[in-house]
């Protein structure tokens, strides 16, 4: 298992400076000048220089990216061009504000689509069945945009329910963050069923459903003992494979809602070309996936003891 | 009370040839043949965008904030210039449209040779080709779609080359699993006992078999690139000039609160129809072809 996973994580090394390289390259051979974007077009000659050099981007560029590199390696990010502040004050304070925003409705998603999901597949080829299935379908036709722009004006603006955007530290953020909480829900709920009905569907062919019910177990104890628990391991880790997209949070939603977390900070970064946030946190979050994948498979073979890591 | 392993559906039956079966579930259901129908539509209306058929959007056709009325130009209400919401949402959909086909002619191609050429000889070619995808699949596509968007610069050709360019690596990872399995049958050693080249061998023998996943992969992918650039363009990094729907969208933020729902209900309505018809005739595809995934 401990060679396994020393392994895995060695393999990892090429992927990330891939990563690395990629980022490196689109933003810093190709992309925008930052000195231009921060300066505006009337600066003088003298303070474009001295920006170059403070942001060390007179340095070759195989000197950059080395820097950049160090920097990733030992998780002293630099600051940012915009404010000046620390990177990694920066990433935890966004990452705590995401989090609060992608956590609750994932876990309440994880609860109501398994159910209904269940249902659905209880159901399966009946009308509820199709009738279930044409909501869904039709659910994930709309645009995320306009479920965020037509939730916001109904419940928020016309209703008055929620306040409009905005956010605030610890609990007081709660009011805040119930629409969009709502809105990640609903709109997770259409593709998430059916991925999980298809799951509980492949799980019935299996042999153990039939010994089931050739022992005379009802197909309502089926589907709930015997397929509910099986099916949980496939679940389980796509669900896990999904948490480090919780921490860059629903950037859509970050916008709409002036919820200033790490989406937020991330599109801001765009706009103004503040690189050393775009890569740091490019290369951080494809740190995260490696990772969570590797935790996927080992919790998968854990589960699963026909699952053999090799 | 149904036996469990249930195939509720004709179309999933199997012993049919291919081809017969995939006329048949198309034969079998109306609304999937409604909704062929309706993206064959979509791309009528693109082809005469092209063709210079389509009204000219620019034109206005009344006062500004026109709400809608029996009048074919103003069936959809005008916008802020007094310019036809409905001539559009009909260019919108000549840009999306083009941006789905686009995106999908260069996702799909590429997928296709590279998983094949990976899962066939395997190795060091392999080794790449998997280093190169898990180097994509590990950023947040819409992160890496930004980026090169911006990189490209604002405008239709940029964004339908970093969706593309994003877009092959589900495909790529199928087609590769596939034809791994696939080259251990015995037609592929039958094929290479009779002197056939690897060229021949993939293209003839191997290829027809993995067939149904570029084609199921198609739909998707168009839907996809759609969904996609009405985002990009919000986040200021897609399309300007109001000719896309993501314009349109982003204009009407602003706009319902002013009680003009009008250009967003026209935007949804006609993205509601081609994404649902794009899902729809993607199932019925992949129940036709490859009936082991069909309940």
């Amino acid at each position: 298992m401990i060679a396994y996973i020393a392994h895995r994580l060695v393999q990892t090394i090429p992927i990330v400076l891939g990563v690395a390289v990629l980022v490196f390259v689109l933003f810093s051979a190709v992309g925008e000048d930052p000195v231009r974007l921060a300066l505006g077009a009337h600066a003088t000659p003298e303070t474009i220089a001295d920006l170059r050099n403070r942001w060390g981007l007179d340095d070759p560029l195989p000197l950059q990216f080395v820097k950049f590199l160090r920097q990733i390696a030992t998780f002293d990010l630099g600051e940012s061009y915009n404010t000046g502040e620390k990177l990694t004050t920066i990433f935890r304070r966004g990452a705590g504000v995401s989090l609060s925003l992608t956590v609750p409705p994932f876990l309440i998603g994880i609860l109501i689509n398994v159910s209904i999901a269940l249902l659905v597949a209880y159901y399966r080829g009946s009308w509820f069945d199709h009738a279930a299935t044409a909501l869904f379908v039709g659910s994930m036709s709309i645009s995320y945009l306009v479920y965020i722009i037509a939730f916001q004006y109904l419940f928020a603006f016309e209703l008055d329910w929620f306040p409009i955007s905005g956010y605030e530290r610890g609990v007081a953020s709660i009011p805040y963050l119930i629409l969009p909480w709502i809105i990640i829900v609903v709109v997770s709920a259409g593709p998430d069923i059916r991925v999980l009905r298809t799951v509980f569907l492949e799980e019935t062919r299996a042999d153990y459903v039939r010994t089931a019910l050739a022992k005379g177990a009802s197909e309502r104890v089926v589907l709930f003992r015997h397929v509910l628990r099986n099916a949980l391991i496939p679940i389980l880790t796509q669900w896990v494979t999904s948490v480090p997209f919780l921490i860059l949070g629903a950037f859509l939603m970050e916008r709409f809602f002036s919820i200033p977390g790490l989406g937020d900070i991330l599109i801001n970064a765009i706009h103004t070309g503040d690189r050393p946030i775009l890569m740091s946190l490019t290369v951080l979050m494809a740190i995260g996936y490696s990772v969570f994948n590797l935790i996927t498979d080992v919790l998968y073979a854990y589960a699963d003891p026909r699952v053999k890591l090799s | 009370m149904r036996p469990v392993p249930t195939v509720g559906d004709p179309v999933a039956r199997p012993g049919r040839i291919r081809g017969g079966r995939l006329f048949a579930a198309l034969r079998l259901r109306k609304y999937v043949l409604v909704c062929v129908g309706v993206v064959v539509a979509y791309a009528l209306v693109a082809l005469a965008g092209y063709a210079g058929l389509l009204p000219d959007f620019q034109e206005r056709v009344g006062a500004s904030y026109e709400p809608p009325s029996w009048h074919l130009s103003r069936i959809l209400g005008t916008d802020i210039f007094g310019r036809s919401v409905l001539y559009k949402v009909l260019v919108g959909t000549q840009t999306a449209m083009t941006i789905g086909f686009v995106v999908a002619a260069i996702s799909i191609p590429i997928g296709v040779v590279l998983g094949a050429v990976a899962g066939y000889y395997g190795g060091k070619v392999d080794a790449a080709v998997v280093w190169v995808y898990s180097v994509i699949t590990s950023i947040p596509s819409i992160l890496l779609i930004i980026a090169i968007a911006h990189v490209l610069g604002k405008g239709i050709g940029s964004v339908c080359l970093a969706l593309g360019v994003v877009g092959w690596v589900g495909l790529c990872r199928l087609v590769r699993g596939e034809v791994l399995k696939q080259k251990g049958r015995e037609y592929v050693l039958a094929a290479r006992l009779i002197g056939a080249s690897d060229l021949r061998i993939i293209w003839r023998h191997i290829l027809p078999n993995v067939l149904h996943l570029p084609i199921v992969t198609a739909s998707l992918s168009i839907l996809g690139a759609i969904k996609s650039e009405v985002i990009l363009t919000f986040l200021g990094v897609g399309i300007e000039n109001g000719e896309s729907w993501g314009a349109m969208i982003q204009d009407a933020t602003g706009e319902l609160a002013q009680g003009i729902w009008w250009p967003l209900a026209g935007v949804t309505v006609a993205m509601f129809a081609i994404i649902y018809a794009l899902n729809v005739s993607g199932d019925a595809l992949r129940d036709a072809l490859d009936p082991r995934l069909s309940d």
